[in-house]
C-alpha cells in the first residue's frame, strides 16, 4: 500500500480562495482528518482529490498516490474509493447487486463474484442479505454495505465525507469502529472529513482547515 | 272574332311559358348575402387562386361570398353528404357546390342526393357546346340530365421534357419501348387517383381495340377477357416505371414535382395547357413539350353540381353561372392564370365574347386546337371501379 | 367562513369536469368506432352485428403487407429512439455544453410533426437537398439518382421522420426524471468504483430514471403504430400503415367502406395494447439480464463506444430537423430551385405578401383554435392543482395513467366515433368542437408540464400569505401564480404546440371546414408548390416557437 500525497493544493472560487496551499502526506493505514465549519470547503477539496470538482472552481496542486499523478486521470482510474452522509446504495439493484457493481472486475466468473459478495456481507454480519432490497435495510446495515460496497472495489485510499452524519449516536461509534478496522486492515490511507471532533480516530493527525 | 281568341289565347300561353319556372331574378335576390361552401379539391394552387378570384367577383356582382373548402379528395364530400343524410339533416347541409364528375356524380345522382336539375336553367348555359363536346352531357355514359353544371374541359395529355426525349411516344405501344429504353424515368399517378385511372383506362382504349364494348357496364364475363392485352402490356411496363413501380405519385402535382425534380421526364396528365400553365409559374422547366398520342386521347368535363340538402342553394346556382360566363372561362382557358380549355361553344358566341378567347397568349409548350384532335369518349363508370380494384389487386406490394 | 366552503366546492368539481372533459370523447369515440367495426351503424344500414367487416378488412389488398409495416415502423421507433435518447444523456451527461444543447433542442420539439416530416420529404429525397448539396461535385449526377426514400415500401423515411421528433421529446422526458433522482451523487459514487461517465450512467442511473420515462416511451409506442400525417407525407402508399387504411376507408365515397375502417381502427387500438403488454414483458426480461450485466463488474464495457454512436445518431438527427425546417423557409421565399442547385437560383420574398390573403384564415384559426384550448385546458389544470393543494391529497400513479389515455389510444380509433356523435348533436364544423377535440390532447400535456413545479412550489409562501389574512382565491392570485409564472408560462407554450399540431382532431371534428395551418399543410404537402409549402410549414413552425420565445423572455425578463 502507498500513500495519498497531497501538494500545494489550492482551490477559488470566484477569486475567493477556499483552500490554500494544502499539503499533506496520508500513510498507509492512518487517518488524517480535516476539521473545520460548514462551507470552509473540505467537501470541495474531496471532490477535487476524486476528480469530481465542479467546473465552476478553479483549482491547482498535485495529488499522488505513491508515484502515481492523479490530477490528468479520469475519475473512473484513479481508483479513490468515496463515503458519504448518505449510504447512497443503489435503490434498482439489490444488496448482492449493489456489491457485485464494486467488486473489481478481474473476478471474472458469477461464482467467484458471488462468493466475493457473500464473504463481504459476512464480514459485515450482514450474511444471507445478498437478494434484499436495500430500502428494507435499517440506517446501520445500509451504512454497513456501503463500506463494503467501497472496500470490494479494491481502492488504493479512502475519502470519507463526512460519512457518520446521518447515524444516531448508538450507531455512530459502532460504525466508526468498523470503519477504521476495515481500512487498516487492507492499509488504506484514509482522509476524513468532519465537523464532529469525536469522528476522529484517537491517534490520527488532525488539520484545522477554513477561517483564520 | 277568332283572330282576337288566338291572339288572346298566345298571349296567355305567352305569360304562362314565362311565368313558369322560379325567374332568374328571385335567384339572384335570394342570393346576395349567402355564402357558398364550395368543395373544390385544394392541391392545386392555380385552381385555388382562380376560386378565390371567383369568390371576389361573385361577392362584387352579386354580393355571394365563396368558402372555399379544400379538399383532399372529391370523396371526402361525397362522405360528408352521406354522413348528413344519414344524421337526418336534410337541410342546412355544409356542402353547397362541389367539384365533382364521374363515380362520385353517379354515387350522389344515385342515392338521390342531389339538388335539380338546375343546370339548364342557368343563363350561361345556352352557350354550352353540347353537340361536339358530348361530355358535356354524358358523365362517364351517365345522362347529366341537368343535375351538375360543367366548368371546365379535360383531356389526357402527355408532358415531356423536351430536352431529354427526343422521340416522343405517340401511342401506349411506342410508351412501352421507350420506358424499356430509359428505365425509371416514367411515372404515373397511383390508381387511387382519378388521373391515375384514367392513364389505364387511355391504354386499355388503345390495347382492346375498340370503343363500344368499353361504353356498357363492365361485366363479370367480359372483363378478364377485355382488359386481358391491358394487363399484359402493364406486367411488361410495371419494372419500367419509376421506383420500379413500387410507389406512385398521389396525384397529378406530385407527379408534376417529380418532373420538376428531374427524378421523371414523361408525365401524363389531364390539362392540355398543364406544360405552359406550370413554366409560367415555375413548376415545371422550360423545355416542355405537350404530346398528344396519334389515335386520340380520352376527354371529359368536370362539372359542379349542388346537394340535396346544401344550405345555400341559390348562392350556388349563381356561382355556377358565373362560372360558365365567357369571360370567366375564356380568364379560365388563359395559361398564365389555370390554362383550363373551355366547355363552351365558340360558335354561340358574340364576336366581342369570342376575341377573348382569340386574344389569349399563346406558348410553345401549349397544343393547339387541331394537335389535340377528337377526344375519346370516357368508359362506362363500372370500368373505372374495376380497373382500380383488380390493379389495387394485382400490383399492391 | 362560508365563502371559503363556498370556492372549496366549485373546486372539488374541477377534477371531475377535467376527466369528463379530455376522458369522455375517447370512451364515447371509441364506443363509436366499436360498434361499426362488427356492422352496426344504424345510419348507413348497419344494423346486425357481424364479422363481415374483418373479412373485409384482411381481403383488402396489401392487408398483410399494410399490417407488417405499421408493426415494423410502430416496434423499431420507440425502440431505436429510446436507445438514442439513453445513449445520448449516457454520454452528455455532465458535459459542459449539454444545457445549451438542450435549449437548442427546443424549437425541434416546437414544430408539429407534420411540418418536420413535409420539410425532411424533400431534405432525403433523391432530387433533395442532401444530394443537392453533393451533387454534382461529389456524386455526379445530373439527374437524380434511382433510390427510393420518402414514401419508401419498407417505412424507412417514416422511421426516420417519426424518430427525429420523438428522441429529443425523450430526452426531454429523461431530463426531467433526472431531477428526481440523486445523479451527481450517484455518479460520484459509481465513478469512483471504477466506472467510465458512460458505463456509470448506464448502469446506475438509466434504471432509476426509466421507470419515469415508462409513459412517454408507451406514448411513443402508441404514436408510432397509430400516426397518421405523417405517414401521408413520407410512409409507404402503395399500401400504406393500418392508420392510414383506416383513414381512406373513413373518406371513401362508398359508405360501405367505414365498416372495414372502422375495424381497422379497432386493430389498431388492440395492436397498441398488444405492443404495450409485450414491451412490458420485455421489460421483465431486461431487468433479469441487467442485473447480470451490472454484477458482471465490467468496467471497460462497450457502454461509452455504444454511447457516442448513440450521440452521433442525435447530432445526424438534430440535424436533419433543422435542415428540414430551415428548408421550408428557403422554399418560402424562393422563386427556382432546381437541382442540382445547392441553393435557390432566383428568390422573391415578395410572395410572402402575395400568399398573405390564402395564408390568413388558417393562421387566426389555428392561432384562436390554440390560444382558447390552451385557455381552457389552464383555467382547468390551475383549478384542479388548486384543489389538489387544498384537499392536502395528491393524486396517485392511477391519475397519471388517466392523464395518458389520450395519448395510449390511437386517434384514428376514437375519433371517428366521437365525429357521428357531433354530427348527431350538429356541433360538427364548428370552431367548438375543433377546440373541444385539440383540449383532448392538449390538457394532458398541459397538465404534466405544470403539475411537478406547482407542487415543487414551497408551501410555506401560501401559509404566509394566508397567516396575512389573505382569501385563497388571493393567494392564488397574488402569490402562487405569479412565483410560478415561468412554469406557467412554459406550459402554456407546450400547450400551444400541441394544439397547432394536431391533424386528424381537426379533420374529424371540423368535419373538413375547418382548416387550419397544419391540415393545409398536410393536403399540400402531396405535390403542391414546395414555396407555397414552404409558406405553410413555416408559418406551422413559427407560431409554437413564438410561444416558447415568450415563455423564455418572460422567464429572463423577472429575473
Amino acid at each position: 500500500m502507498t500513500p495519498l500525497v497531497l501538494e500545494g493544493v489550492r482551490i477559488t472560487l470566484a477569486g475567493h480562495a477556499l483552500v490554500d496551499a494544502l499539503s499533506l502526506t496520508v500513510a498507509p493505514g492512518q487517518c488524517v482528518t480535516l476539521m473545520g465549519p460548514s462551507g470552509c470547503g473540505k467537501s470541495t477539496l474531496l471532490a477535487y482529490i476524486a476528480g469530481t470538482l465542479d467546473a465552476a472552481f478553479a483549482a491547482s496542486g498535485s495529488v499522488r498516490i505513491g508515484e502515481r499523478d492523479l490530477v490528468q486521470v479520469p475519475p473512473e482510474q484513479r481508483r479513490l474509493g468515496i463515503l458519504f452522509q448518505d449510504d447512497l446504495l443503489f435503490p434498482h439493484m439489490s444488496v448482492g447487486g449493489n456489491l457485485a457493481f464494486a467488486l473489481a472486475s478481474h473476478v471474472r466468473s458469477r461464482e467467484a463474484r458471488a462468493a466475493r459478495v457473500d464473504a463481504a456481507l459476512a464480514e459485515a454480519g450482514l450474511a444471507g442479505f445478498a437478494a434484499r432490497d436495500p430500502a428494507t435495510l435499517s440506517g446501520g446495515q445500509r451504512a454497513r454495505v456501503a463500506l463494503m460496497r467501497t472496500l470490494l472495489s479494491e481502492p488504493a485510499a479512502l475519502l470519507l465525507d463526512e460519512p457518520f452524519n446521518k447515524l444516531d449516536a448508538a450507531l455512530r461509534g459502532e460504525f466508526r469502529s468498523f470503519v477504521y478496522a476495515h481500512a487498516a486492515e487492507r492499509g488504506l490511507p484514509m482522509l476524513l472529513v468532519t465537523h464532529d471532533a469525536d469522528d476522529a480516530p484517537p491517534r490520527g493527525r488532525v488539520i484545522a482547515l477554513g477561517t483564520g | 272574332m277568332t283572330r282576337c281568341i288566338v291572339i288572346a289565347v298566345m298571349l296567355v300561353l305567352a305569360g304562362a311559358a314565362v311565368s313558369q319556372p322560379a325567374p332568374w331574378q328571385d335567384i339572384e335576390l335570394r342570393a346576395r348575402g349567402q355564402t357558398v361552401n364550395f368543395n373544390a379539391w385544394g392541391g392545386d394552387e392555380k385552381t385555388n387562386a382562380f376560386i378565390q378570384w371567383a369568390g371576389d367577383e361573385v361577392a362584387a356582382r352579386h354580393g355571394v361570398k365563396i368558402n372555399h373548402v379544400k379538399l383532399r379528395d372529391t370523396a371526402e364530400a361525397v362522405t360528408r353528404v352521406v354522413a348528413e343524410k344519414a344524421a337526418g339533416r336534410n337541410a342546412g347541409g355544409s356542402v353547397d357546390l362541389v367539384w365533382i364528375n364521374g363515380p362520385n356524380f353517379l354515387a350522389l345522382k344515385q342515392q338521390g342526393l342531389l339538388y335539380g336539375p338546375f343546370a339548364e336553367g342557368l343563363p350561361n348555359y345556352a352557350k354550352v357546346d353540347t353537340t361536339n363536346m358530348r361530355s358535356n352531357v354524358v358523365d362517364f355514359t351517365i345522362p347529366v340530365d341537368g343535375m351538375e353544371s360543367p366548368w371546365r374541359r379535360a383531356q389526357i395529355v402527355f408532358v415531356i421534357d423536351g430536352k431529354r426525349v427526343a422521340d416522343p411516344p405517340r401511342s401506349v405501344a411506342e410508351l412501352l419501348s421507350w420506358a424499356k429504353r430509359h428505365p425509371g424515368r416514367l411515372a404515373h399517378p397511383s390508381v387511387r387517383n382519378f388521373l391515375g385511372v384514367t392513364f389505364l383506362k387511355q391504354a386499355l382504349h388503345e390495347l382492346a381495340g375498340g370503343a363500344s364494348v368499353l361504353q356498357q357496364p363492365a361485366t363479370d364475363d367480359n372483363f378478364a377477357k377485355v382488359t386481358a392485352p391491358l394487363w399484359a402490356w402493364y406486367d411488361e411496363l410495371r419494372p419500367m416505371l419509376w421506383r420500379k413501380g413500387r410507389q406512385f405519385p398521389d396525384n397529378g402535382p406530385a407527379q408534376r414535382q417529380l418532373m420538376n425534380d428531374g427524378e421523371i421526364d414523361i408525365m401524363v396528365s389531364f390539362n392540355p395547357a398543364e406544360a405552359a400553365v406550370s413554366v409560367n409559374a415555375g413548376l415545371l422547366p422550360p423545355t416542355v413539350r405537350t404530346v398528344v398520342f396519334s389515335r386520340g386521347t380520352i376527354g371529359n368535363t368536370s362539372f359542379v353540381a349542388i346537394p340535396y340538402n346544401a344550405a345555400n342553394k341559390e348562392g350556388a346556382m349563381v356561382v355556377a353561372n358565373f362560372l360558365l360566363h365567357p369571360a370567366t372561362q375564356a380568364r379560365a382557358q388563359d395559361y398564365r392564370q389555370t390554362g383550363n380549355f373551355t366547355v363552351l361553344d365558340l360558335a354561340k358566341l358574340s364576336p366581342a365574347e369570342r376575341k377573348l378567347f382569340d386574344d389569349l397568349p399563346k406558348s410553345p409548350a401549349l397544343p393547339t386546337n387541331a394537335e389535340l384532335g377528337a377526344s375519346l369518349l370516357e368508359p362506362h363508370a363500372s370500368w373505372m371501379t374495376r380497373i382500380a380494384a383488380e390493379w389495387e389487386k394485382r400490383y399492391t406490394n | 367562513m362560508g365563502e371559503a366552503v363556498h370556492q372549496l366546492t366549485h373546486l372539488r368539481a374541477a377534477p371531475l369536469v377535467t376527466v369528463a372533459v379530455f376522458l369522455l370523447p375517447v370512451v364515447a369515440g371509441l364506443a363509436g368506432t366499436l360498434l361499426p367495426a362488427f356492422g352496426y351503424l344504424p345510419a348507413i344500414g348497419g344494423l346486425e352485428l357481424s364479422l363481415a367487416p374483418w373479412r373485409d378488412l384482411v381481403a383488402t389488398p396489401g392487408f398483410a403487407t399494410s399490417l407488417a409495416i405499421t408493426l415494423l415502423t410502430g416496434i423499431v421507433t420507440p425502440m431505436v429512439a429510446a436507445a438514442i435518447a439513453f445513449c445520448f444523456c449516457a454520454w452528455a451527461h455532465g458535459r459542459p455544453w449539454m444545457r445549451r444543447a438542450s435549449a437548442a433542442v427546443t424549437p425541434i420539439l416546437a414544430t408539429p410533426h407534420s411540418a418536420v416530416a413535409i420539410g425532411l420529404a424533400f431534405v432525403v429525397a433523391p432530387s433533395g437537398w442532401i444530394v443537392r448539396l453533393l451533387s454534382p461535385w461529389a456524386t455526379g449526377f445530373d439527374v437524380p439518382p434511382e433510390v427510393a426514400t420518402v414514401g419508401d415500401p419498407r417505412g424507412v423515411a417514416l422511421i426516420v421522420a417519426l424518430l427525429v421528433k420523438e428522441v429529443p421529446y425523450l430526452v426531454l422526458m429523461i431530463v426531467g426524471a433526472l431531477a428526481q433522482v440523486r445523479v451527481d451523487a450517484h455518479m460520484a459514487i459509481a465513478r469512483s468504483l471504477g466506472y467510465s461517465r458512460a458505463s456509470a450512467w448506464m448502469k446506475a442511473i438509466a434504471p432509476q430514471v426509466y421507470r419515469q420515462v415508462r409513459l412517454p416511451i408507451f406514448a411513443v409506442v402508441a404514436f408510432s403504430l397509430s400516426v397518421v400525417d405523417v405517414a401521408l407525407v413520407v410512409g409507404p402508399s402503395n399500401p400504406p400503415t393500418l392508420a392510414v387504411l383506416a383513414m381512406r376507408g373513413f373518406t371513401d365515397a362508398d359508405v360501405a367502406r367505414y365498416f372495414p375502417a372502422s375495424a381497422a381502427a379497432v386493430l389498431l387500438f388492440l395492436l397498441v395494447m398488444a405492443v404495450i403488454a409485450a414491451w412490458v414483458t420485455c421489460e421483465r426480461v431486461a431487468r433479469v439480464l441487467g442485473r447480470r450485466w451490472i454484477a458482471a463488474g465490467a468496467r471497460n464495457g462497450a457502454s461509452g463506444p455504444v454511447a457516442a454512436a448513440g450521440s452521433l445518431a442525435f447530432a445526424a438527427l438534430a440535424l436533419l430537423a433543422a435542415s428540414s425546417i430551415l428548408s421550408m423557409a428557403l422554399w418560402s421565399v424562393a422563386s427556382q430551385w432546381r437541382f442540382p442547385d445547392a441553393l435557390p437560383s432566383a428568390w422573391d420574398v415578395a410572395q410572402w405578401s402575395r400568399r398573405m390573403s390564402a395564408l390568413a384564415a388558417p393562421f387566426w384559426t389555428t392561432l384562436a383554435t390554440g390560444v382558447v384550448s390552451t385557455l381552457v385546458a389552464l383555467v382547468l389544470v390551475v383549478a384542479c392543482l388548486e384543489n389538489e393543494a387544498r384537499m392536502r391529497r395528491r393524486a396517485g400513479t392511477g391519475v397519471l395513467w388517466l392523464l395518458y389515455v389520450p395519448l395510449l389510444v390511437p386517434q384514428i380509433a376514437f375519433l371517428f366515433g366521437a365525429q357521428v356523435l357531433l354530427v348527431r348533436a350538429g356541433l360538427d364544423g364548428t370552431l367548438a368542437a375543433v377546440v373541444w377535440a385539440h383540449l383532448v390532447f392538449v390538457l394532458p400535456y398541459l397538465f404534466l408540464s405544470l403539475c411537478d413545479p406547482w407542487r415543487a412550489l414551497d408551501p410555506r409562501y401560501a401559509r404566509s400569505a394566508a397567516s396575512l389574512g389573505a382569501s385563497p382565491l388571493r393567494v392564488l392570485v397574488a402569490v402562487k401564480i405569479p412565483l410560478l409564472s415561468r412554469p406557467l408560462l412554459v406550459a402554456c407554450a407546450v400547450a400551444f404546440a400541441v394544439s397547432v399540431a394536431q391533424y386528424l382532431p381537426t379533420v374529424f371534428a371540423g368535419n373538413g371546414l375547418v382548416a387550419t395551418l397544419t391540415t393545409e399543410a398536410v393536403t399540400l404537402a402531396s405535390g403542391a408548390d414546395r414555396r407555397v409549402v414552404g409558406a405553410y410549414a413555416t408559418l406551422q413552425a413559427l407560431l409554437p416557437m413564438a410561444g416558447f420565445a415568450v415563455a423564455v423572455a418572460w422567464g429572463r425578463g423577472t429575473r
